[in-house]
C-alpha cells in the first residue's frame, strides 16, 4: 500500500455493471512525508467515506479489487483506509 | 521479498474491515548496504517489528492473504520477519 490524496472526483456516466454506484476518486500518489510524487490516478473508493483534501492509503493490483462488494470487478487501485496521521518519530509526521 | 527499515506507524481510524485492529508500518526499502531505494511501502505487521527494525516484507497478494488467514483480504504486503543482519557475498 502507499498514501495517496484525494484530488477530485470522478463521475462516470457509464460504467461496467459491478461498479455501478462506487466512488472514484482521482488520488495523487505521495512519499512518506506527504509530498506529492508521481503522477495521479483514480481509485474506487471501498472504504466510501473519503473526500477531496484527505489523506488515503490505497492497494493496487488484484488485491484492489478483492476490497470491493462485488469483488469481480475491473478496478486496479483501491483506497482502504483513511489516514488519521503519519507518525515518523526520525522526521516530520504527515497528516 | 524484500528488506527495509520501519520509519513510521499509520494511524486509521475509517478503513477496509479487513484492516481493523491491524498494524500498518511505514518501511523505507532498502539495498543490502542499508542504503535506501528511495521507495517506501505501507505493510501489515504480523511479528511485532518497531521503528528502527531492519524487516523482511512479502509483497505478494496469495502468500499475504495465506499470512493472514484470510481469503479475500485486500492485502498485499506484510511484514514478515526482522532481519539480524545482511552478510553480502565478499
Amino acid at each position: 500500500m502507499l498514501l495517496g490524496r484525494v484530488i477530485g472526483t470522478v463521475v462516470p456516466c457509464v460504467v461496467y455493471k459491478g461498479l455501478a454506484g462506487t466512488p472514484l476518486l482521482i488520488v495523487q500518489p505521495l512519499d512518506k512525508t506527504g509530498r506529492p510524487k508521481g503522477k495521479a490516478l483514480v481509485a474506487a473508493d471501498a472504504t466510501r467515506m473519503a473526500g477531496p483534501g484527505e489523506m488515503v492509503y490505497y492497494e493496487g493490483g488484484r488485491e484492489a479489487a478483492l476490497a470491493l462488494d462485488p469483488w469481480f470487478v475491473p478496478v486496479d487501485h483501491a483506497i482502504v483506509g483513511i489516514v488519521d496521521r503519519v507518525h515518523l518519530p526520525a522526521g516530520r509526521d504527515a497528516s | 521479498m524484500t528488506i527495509g527499515v520501519v520509519v513510521g506507524e499509520i494511524y486509521s481510524t475509517i478503513n477496509h474491515p479487513f484492516y481493523d485492529g491491524r498494524k500498518l508500518l511505514v518501511v523505507d526499502k532498502r539495498l543490502p548496504g542499508r542504503r535506501s531505494t528511495g521507495d517506501y511501502i505501507i505493510a501489515v505487521d504480523t511479528v511485532g517489528a518497531g521503528v528502527g527494525e531492519l524487516v523482511l516484507i512479502l509483497d505478494e497478494g496469495n502468500g499475504a492473504r495465506q499470512v493472514l488467514e484470510s481469503t479475500d483480504g485486500p492485502v498485499r504486503s506484510v511484514i514478515v520477519g526482522i532481519v539480524d543482519h545482511v552478510e553480502p557475498a565478499s
